[in-house]
């Protein structure tokens, strides 16, 4: 096996095991040379789990030696998001508060992984606690982007996206609460998938925002990620707001045709603000679809200008209550005092980073006495005319085609100074986010300088296999490249 | 303006986050671009409106996940005719061993095996 010459699959791991043209020890051992190589310039990995990987990796070799049936992501080295716990391993949220956690347990969707037979390599930079469109609020770094060293490579699960799009994996977990995974997909050009609300369980996924955190993965091509899909998804008793909805074979149901599929295209998401490359490669995608049958039907979303104002009254809140276990009591960082409130207020003034304290304050804020009815209530209730916008146009369409996201990925530090404009970057991911249905970014060409473009493909609740059949449609046609 | 230095410092002691004066200065000036953005909700009419507290909306009214609601093709039917919702029946409220303790104890600067060790609490 020549070391970093092969751009693996799922499929072609399966295939090399079989034939016994590789093991995935060697597979392992690989992706480590190329982390080794490249990652000092990419800070996409936080930390690495050699120990654990080549142990997966050897069982999945005796499995291989003994002529056994191979699970369905044998020997395929996966990254995983540092906000999803990893028992043994160093799980930080990006942030110097959790700097010396290392989790007892591992989060359901790593120990389902696991069980595939995947070789878990690491775990991925991010902004901290996911809270980000850049990765540049990470307390350990930005990360680079890999097609452009010199732009971010989104965010919040900017480590995952860069690990796959570079190489460094053949698949990652990430986490989306308002763009997190499909964002950093189109930047760095890969398919990246956020399923619906429940469809992953979140049990070891270290909170953000409850009622909007999901799992899902990244991937080179869309039948990759809809194998991590079909491994990952399903009822968790440790989660009860995770979904009993039965889960289809994803990977066999990509191939389905596309019947004529009714592909809804929202007018809000083509107005002011959108680049005019991005608008171009996206329409130009769009017209790709009709191309393999899709009848494509404009729609009207009046509530989309409101979804960005609404996400970050709702995410704020949710994570200024969920934050508040930060204490120094029990794990990560303690910073000592004479008192316990000492204690807390420098634990979190020295631990948490400026986006955080930010968000916690805003949280705070709009549920203190006086505003909850004006911020928290109100919000509630926009959310509700957000998420009644995408059941009306379900009612007409199977699908709902838009940018993933208003530019290309920006220059590492263009918008650090000013939270607002880093906010917008996820003007057209947070509706979906709102309303809980799921979605995926697939690569739709590149600007003139070379930046990917991303297009984004809604469902409805618990509708993956549908998005990601049209999703594969589209790159079979070429559409990656358009 | 939105939002006062001294809300700001309110909010922060409520939060238990120490600011020093650079930081407060700083943070007003963000939330008050961020609280000023967000009023654009205030030019909907929400007074009809249900608040959306269960994410699985399915349009049909009903939004509470612990009662059986239908999601269409994805809803499954079993042959005696009950249809198995979207969401997962609460679980039974019984002891389960959770193994977490001793690890957790291992890796924490307070532990005072049962207990954490704090600064004095209550002052006699």
């Amino acid at each position: 096996m020549t070391r970093g010459a092969t751009a693996w699959t799922v499929a072609s791991i399966g295939q090399a095991l079989r034939a016994k043209r590789a093991s995935a020890r060697e597979i392992a051992a690989d992706y480590f040379a190329r982390i080794d190589e490249r990652n000092a310039e990419l800070n996409a990995y936080l930390a690495l789990s050699p120990d654990r990987a080549y142990s997966r990796a050897d069982q999945v070799d005796a499995a291989v030696a003994k002529g056994e049936d191979l699970p369905p992501l044998a020997g395929v080295p996966i990254a995983i998001k540092d906000v999803i716990s990893t028992q043994g391993v160093r799980t930080t949220c990006g942030s110097k508060i959790l700097e010396p956690y290392i989790p007892p347990y591992d989060a359901t969707a790593v120990e389902r992984l696991e069980q595939a037979g995947a070789v878990i390599l690491g775990k991925t930079n991010c902004d901290e606690f996911a809270m980000g469109s850049s990765n540049e609020n990470s307390a350990y770094g930005p990360v680079k982007n890999p097609v452009a060293l010199d732009r971010v490579p989104g965010g919040s699960s900017g480590g995952s996206a860069a690990a796959v799009a570079a190489g460094l994996a053949v698949g990652a977990l990430g986490t989306d609460t308002g763009g997190s995974i499909r964002q950093p997909g189109a930047c760095c050009g890969i398919p990246a998938m956020m399923p619906t609300y429940g469809r992953v369980s979140r049990y070891g996924l270290i909170a953000f925002a409850s009622s909007l955190d999901r799992i899902g993965p990244l991937a080179t091509n869309v039948a990759d990620a809809a194998a991590i899909m079909s491994v990952i998804a399903g009822h968790d008793p440790n989660d009860s707001t995770s979904a009993a909805v039965p889960v289809p074979n994803y990977a066999a149901e990509i191939s389905n045709p596309l019947n004529r599929m009714r592909i809804g295209v929202p007018e809000e998401y083509f107005g002011e603000g959108i680049d005019s490359e991005v608008k171009e490669k996206v329409l130009a995608g769009i017209a790709l679809c009709e191309k393999l049958g899709c009848r494509r039907i404009p729609l009207q979303m009046p509530h989309t200008d409101y979804a960005i104002a609404t996400y970050y009254i709702i995410a704020t809140a949710e994570a200024s209550s969920n934050l508040a276990r930060y204490d120094g009591v029990r794990y990560g960082l303690r910073v000592p005092d004479a008192t316990l409130r000492g204690m807390y207020r420098k634990t979190r003034a020295q631990g948490f980073g400026h986006e955080v304290k930010r968000r916690i304050m805003l949280g705070t804020y709009t549920l203190s006495s006086g505003y909850y009815d004006a911020y928290y209530l109100r919000a509630q209730k926009v959310r509700t005319l957000i998420a009644q916008d995408f059941a009306d146009a379900f009612q007409k369409v199977d699908l709902i085609l838009t940018p993933t996201t208003p530019a290309p990925a920006f220059k590492l530090g263009e918008k650090t100074a000013d939270p607002l404009q880093m906010y917008l970057a996820d003007i057209y991911t947070v509706t979906g986010s709102l309303a809980g249905i799921p979605g995926i970014s697939v690569p739709c060409g590149k600007t003139k300088a070379g930046l990917p473009v991303g297009l984004q493909i809604f469902g409805p609740h618990f509708a993956e296999a549908r998005v990601l059949q049209l999703a594969r449609a589209f790159e079979a046609a070429g559409g990656f490249s358009i | 303006m939105k939002i006062t230095r001294e809300e700001v410092e309110r909010v922060a002691q409520l939060a238990h986050l120490e600011l020093s004066p650079k930081e407060a200065e700083m943070y007003q000036g963000q939330l008050d671009a961020i609280l000023t953005y967000i009023d654009k909700l205030k030019q909907l009419d929400v007074s009809k409106v249900e608040p959306m507290d269960q994410v699985h909306f399915d349009g049909s009214g009903h939004t509470n996940p612990f009662r059986t609601q239908s999601y269409g093709a994805d809803t499954h039917t079993h042959p005696d005719g009950t249809v198995e919702s979207a969401h997962s029946e609460l679980r039974n409220d019984e002891l389960r061993p959770c193994g977490t303790a001793e690890a957790l104890f291992r890796q924490s600067s307070g532990a005072a095996k049962p207990f954490f060790r704090v600064p004095k609490v209550i002052e006699r």
